[in-house]
């Protein structure tokens, strides 16, 4: 919402009420400098009117936009305005909906814009930008189509044992898996950089009070948004932030400390607190760096007790500035998983380390070639892969090649459910092209 | 002359579709009338003397299970068996029967003769008797007519049929046969989609001028594999072996040299051939890399000496056969004593019928076989079936039966033919069953004969076999879980030794049978199985093996019918819903499928058009979507 505010309005009746918004007639896809009113005719803000007729609108219906100066407040006057004169306000998404519906976009460009609206991030919106153009869908296929190939050779070889066809003796079929499953470990490590990128992670902060979470949460957040002070137990909320490490949305929780407490407000703060340490994908454990590294932690048991796994889990050494120690990765206490960094919340030192050590934990590569693909795609990638690597133990094993074709057409079946299904018509057209085949 | 006798049902055509659709009516109890253009050629094989095959086998069980004749006839006349693709799995496994020509027609005669409510008249067909919508009967060439409330059309490729060799060519139903063109005028002035299709033939070839010791030997399997389940290896006639050979440089060099006089590639030819049974020419102009093609010799029965080299079906000059024919190793004196052709016919767009294969133009009129675009007897035959049971219901005034995708390789050619139509000879293959692993041979009476039990269509004997079979097999299948093998006994040691495998904790003989390798021939060989037959544990082996993968498939299919219950309507305009590509809009218009299920299986259909056809079913079906305007800012 910065200098400019946009209203779009979509459907049968939105140049009706542009034109009485305005007061003036909406020329097709030509700018209108004009006055918009409101319900009793009174000019709210003077700007720019647009008139998109259907079908080549980007809902595929009539679409006006009214494009205002004013801020929020204004805006949302123009907005009432439009609503008295009978239009009613989109569920979310509905646009797309509506585009998708006309037949402007296909299903995975649908989700692509929707990705693009709410990208938290801008690497989330490039990515978005990049599936919008076909690149997750064209990296899908190509990989679809290796299958194809391969599905090729051992329905070949079933249905054409005697025309020389039989490639499963050849070992070629064992090498051509093999290369799918190095595409497909490819594109769900890529796929998934695009889920963490859309989804974004959640990190939970835990410590004891007072050692210094809302200080680090300001200093991630870069800016003051938990209130710092030295009295034990300020932080009796959850305090989100959220936050975009280089490129990855991170929403940051602020749990109050974990301690016990008479105080009922802090008590049922400190379940809250344990509550979203279980849930988060990542939690950061805040510690006094002055405190001995070695010594029992309750709260790191209590943690690992509650279901955290070591390998989600940092212990962050806070304080090194008081303490003297070296800001940095520290040394892992022996026999245990769990990482663990000193900074300096107050200096900003090991900061940088921290962040990298959230990102190689979550597994984000940073913005490159991450493609906004849905949850769905990515499910739907790892059944693929599932299904392919029982399809290379079976042929490993030597079971009957039908069973290996059953698991083929699995994972044909996934990458369908993203591309498109491949029927077996398209597979028999393959063979008779490849092979020279018939009595 | 109207005839004196009237029928329920008129098949005409007495081919593999025709024989099973009349058989089927009949064992249905109606009245039924075959004709034919020669009694002699009842049951004959225009094509390549075999039955079965890996896809085909599987209809032939199908079939058999529905207590038709095919496999009953090939059993009986069968010279050369064997069991393609065993170590690939039971639902690829298949059986492939060499026949003796004669003694097929002659099996399928003597069968079609036991059928009380069956007769047989030989004469062709001129005309078909029309009452408003529906259909009433024939009239054959001496103008006599037959009236029956359904007829079932089974022509094979003697619609407008036309005979090439070189650029000669000839009016023809099959070499030396007249095709049936008074027919073929009548039914052009229907309603029908009417397109050409083209097959051909190899040469024939005279086995005293053969030197078979320059060919590879093939003989056939031990021990005697059988179609049918009524069959047992002592009905096979004596065995013969066949014989492999190869084209050559040589052949390849004459085939180039005689194409200018192709009327493949002359344009004589307009019909479209099958991709998979392609002309030696096609072969050698297509895959011009290979150095060779390999032929079947096949002989042609145990008294002829006449061979079918499968493989080099052609429809080049004469003059050009018998160079092609001498280049190959063993051929090279052969004598030819027919030459090979290429025949283009009519088919009718089997999108003009519903699924019990009646029209959709002529109530009453069924079609089956090569006039719906098929090739192969097996593909007609099972076709033949299905009309003759869904005719005989329709006179009788029941509802149409087909079996669903998941039941039967029948209801993958039903589907796949009325839903998608073809365009070009239409051949089974196991890659065309998506459900495969259930549609094995070993089980298709278990799938099918208690259907064929209710219809009607499976008589006593048939029935008792089923139920004696199925009895052997759950007293096998209990008596394996009933065994208890602890780790550490005498059975548990004996049984590791066999299956070269560790028994840990108890295990059930059932459970240990689903593991990989082991195999009821293992077991047995430890445990008496003597009362079971070979048939019986290989059904209790493959039904414990694969029951995993069947439940899985269940699930699909459970979903698959949910979206089968999802009607497109047929006020469904496709031209109206953007965002389909042109092509699938096109696709969409000519086969207007009736169901989600059923569209998705339009090749090229993707999960975004599926969507918007649903969304676009839906709102046809009510709730607009879209009422007045909606605003974000």
């Amino acid at each position: 919402m910065g200098g400019i505010g946009v209203v779009r309005i979509s459907g049968g009746r939105a140049v009706e009420i542009g034109m009485a918004t305005t007061g003036r007639g909406l020329p097709a896809r030509r700018a209108v400098y004009a006055p918009f009113l409101d319900a009793d005719g009174l000019p709210l803000d003077v700007g720019i009117a647009l008139c998109f007729p259907g079908p080549g609108s980007f809902t595929g219906e009539d679409v006006v936009e009214l494009q205002g100066h004013g801020g929020p407040i204004v805006l949302q006057l123009i907005l009432d305005a439009v609503l008295s004169r009978g239009a009613r306000m989109a569920r979310p998404g509905e646009f797309t909906e509506r585009a998708f519906i006309n037949g402007k976009l296909d299903l995975a460009q649908a989700e692509a814009v929707a990705d693009l609206i709410a990208s938290a991030s801008g690497a989330a919106a490039r990515g978005a930008l990049r599936s919008l153009q076909g690149e997750f869908s064209r990296a899908v296929e190509a990989l679809d189509t290796a299958v194809l190939e391969l599905r090729v050779f051992v329905e070949a070889a079933m249905d054409f044992p005697e025309e020389g066809a039989d490639f499963l003796a050849e070992g070629q079929v064992g090498q051509r898996l093999a290369g799918v499953r190095t595409g497909l470990a490819e594109l769900i490590r890529d796929a998934r950089q695009g889920v963490l990128l859309r989804d974004g992670i959640a990190v939970a902060l835990v410590g004891a009070p007072n050692v210094g979470k809302s200080s680090l949460l300001n200093r991630l957040a870069g800016q003051e948004r938990a209130i710092v002070t030295d009295i034990p137990g300020t932080t009796r909320d959850l305090i989100h932030a959220d936050l975009s490490l280089q490129g990855l949305p991170v929403q940051l929780v602020d749990t109050a400390g974990l301690r016990e407490s008479l105080d009922p407000v802090e008590q049922e703060g400190v379940r809250r607190a344990r509550d979203q340490a279980r849930r988060a994908d990542l939690v950061l454990l805040l510690e006094d760096d002055r405190d001995s590294i070695a010594a029992p932690s309750p709260l790191l048991a209590e943690l690992l007790l509650s279901g955290v796994a070591p390998a989600m889990l940092v212990r962050v050494r806070n304080k090194a500035d008081v303490s003297g120690g070296v800001p940095g990765v520290c040394e892992a206490v022996a026999g245990d998983d769990v990482a663990v960094v000193r900074i300096s919340a107050r200096s900003g030192g090991g900061i940088d380390t921290l962040i990298e050590t959230i990102k190689a934990k979550v597994g984000y590569a940073g913005e490159g070639t991450a493609y906004t693909a849905r949850k769905r795609h990515v499910l739907a990638l790892q059944a693929a892969a599932a299904a392919l690597a029982e399809a290379e133990a079976l042929l490993a094993a030597g079971e009957p090649a039908e069973l290996v074709a059953e698991e083929l057409r699995a994972v044909h079946g996934h990458l369908g459910s993203i591309v498109g299904a491949v029927t077996a018509d398209d597979l028999l057209g393959e063979i008779f092209s490849s092979f020279c085949i018939g009595k | 002359m109207e005839y004196p006798q009237s029928f329920d049902v008129i098949v005409i055509g007495a081919g593999h579709a025709g024989c099973e659709a009349a058989a089927a009516a009949a064992r249905m109890g109606a009245r039924v009338l075959l004709l034919t253009q020669s009694l002699e050629t009842i049951g004959a094989m225009s094509c390549n003397p075999a039955i079965g095959g890996i896809g085909k086998s599987h209809l032939v069980r199908e079939i058999d299970a529905m207590d038709g004749i095919m496999a009953r006839a090939a059993d009986l006349a069968g010279i050369q068996f064997r069991v393609l693709n065993a170590s690939k799995g039971p639902a690829v496994r298949a059986t492939r029967a060499q026949a003796d020509r004669s003694l097929y027609r002659q099996a399928v005669r003597a069968l079609l003769e036991a059928e009380e409510n069956l007769v047989v008249f030989q004469q062709p067909v001129v005309d078909l008797l029309v009452s408003g919508d529906r259909v009433a009967g024939v009239t054959t060439q001496m103008g006599v007519v037959f009236r029956a409330a359904a007829v079932i059309l089974t022509t094979g490729t003697f619609l407008g049929g036309r005979i090439h060799i070189g650029l000669d060519n000839h009016p023809g139903g099959r070499a030396g046969d007249a095709p049936s063109n008074a027919l073929a005028e009548r039914l052009r002035a229907l309603p029908f989609r009417v397109g050409r299709l083209k097959t051909g033939t190899p040469p024939r070839i005279d086995a005293r001028s053969v030197d078979f010791s320059r060919m590879e030997v093939q003989p056939g399997d031990d021990p005697l594999p059988c179609l049918s389940l009524l069959g047992t290896p002592e009905q096979h006639p004596r065995q013969v072996p066949c014989h492999i050979t190869y084209t050559n440089e040589t052949t390849h060099e004459i085939i180039r040299g005689g194409l200018d006089r192709s009327p493949l590639y002359s344009g004589a030819i307009e019909g479209t051939g099958p991709r998979y049974c392609p002309s030696i020419e096609d072969k050698v102009v297509r895959f011009a890399e290979r150095v060779k093609h390999q032929v079947f010799v096949e002989p042609e029965g145990l008294d002829t000496a006449e061979l079918y080299p499968n493989g080099i079906s052609t429809s080049l000059p004469f003059d050009v056969q018998i160079a092609m024919v001498r280049s190959i190793a063993g051929f090279e004196r052969a004598h030819v004593t027919r030459p090979g052709y290429a025949i283009e016919y009519d088919y009718f767009d089997p999108r003009d019928l519903q699924y019990s294969l009646e029209t959709k133009a002529l109530e009453g009129l069924f079609f089956a076989g090569q006039i719906n675009g098929t090739t192969g007897y097996e593909e007609a035959a099972a076709q033949g079936l299905l009309a003759g049971i869904n005719a005989a219901r329709k006179v009788s005034g029941r509802p149409a039966w087909w079996p669903r995708r998941d039941e039967a390789y029948l209801g993958v050619l039903v589907d796949d033919l009325v839903n998608l139509g073809t365009n070009e000879p239409y051949r089974m293959f196991t890659s065309r069953a998506e459900y495969r692993l259930r549609l094995r041979e070993d089980n298709a009476d278990h799938r099918l004969t208690p259907i064929g039990h209710e219809l009607g269509v499976v008589k006593a004997a048939r029935w008792g076999a089923y139920g004696a079979k199925r009895a052997a097999v759950s007293a096998l299948d209990e008596r394996l879980q009933g065994v208890l093998v602890r780790p550490g006994s005498v059975l548990a040691g004996e049984l590791q030794a066999v299956i070269g495998e560790e028994i840990s904790r108890e295990v059930t003989l059932l459970a240990l049978l689903r593991r990989p390798g082991v195999t009821a021939e293992k077991l047995a060989r430890v445990v008496d199985l003597e009362e079971a037959d070979a048939t019986v544990r290989e059904q209790v082996e493959v039904e414990a093996k694969y029951a995993g993968y069947i439940k899985r498939q269940e699930q699909e299919i459970a979903r698959v019918r949910r979206h089968d219950s999802i009607q497109l309507p047929a006020s469904l305009s496709y031209a109206g819903i953007p965002g389909l590509s042109n092509e699938l809009r096109q696709k969409l218009e000519q086969v207007r499928p009736e169901t989600l299920a059923r569209a998705a299986r339009i090749p090229g259909m993707t999960p975004a058009a599926l969507s918007l056809l649903l969304v676009h079913a839906k709102k046809l079906s009510g709730a607009r979507p879209v009422p007045g305007a909606a605003v974000r800012a």
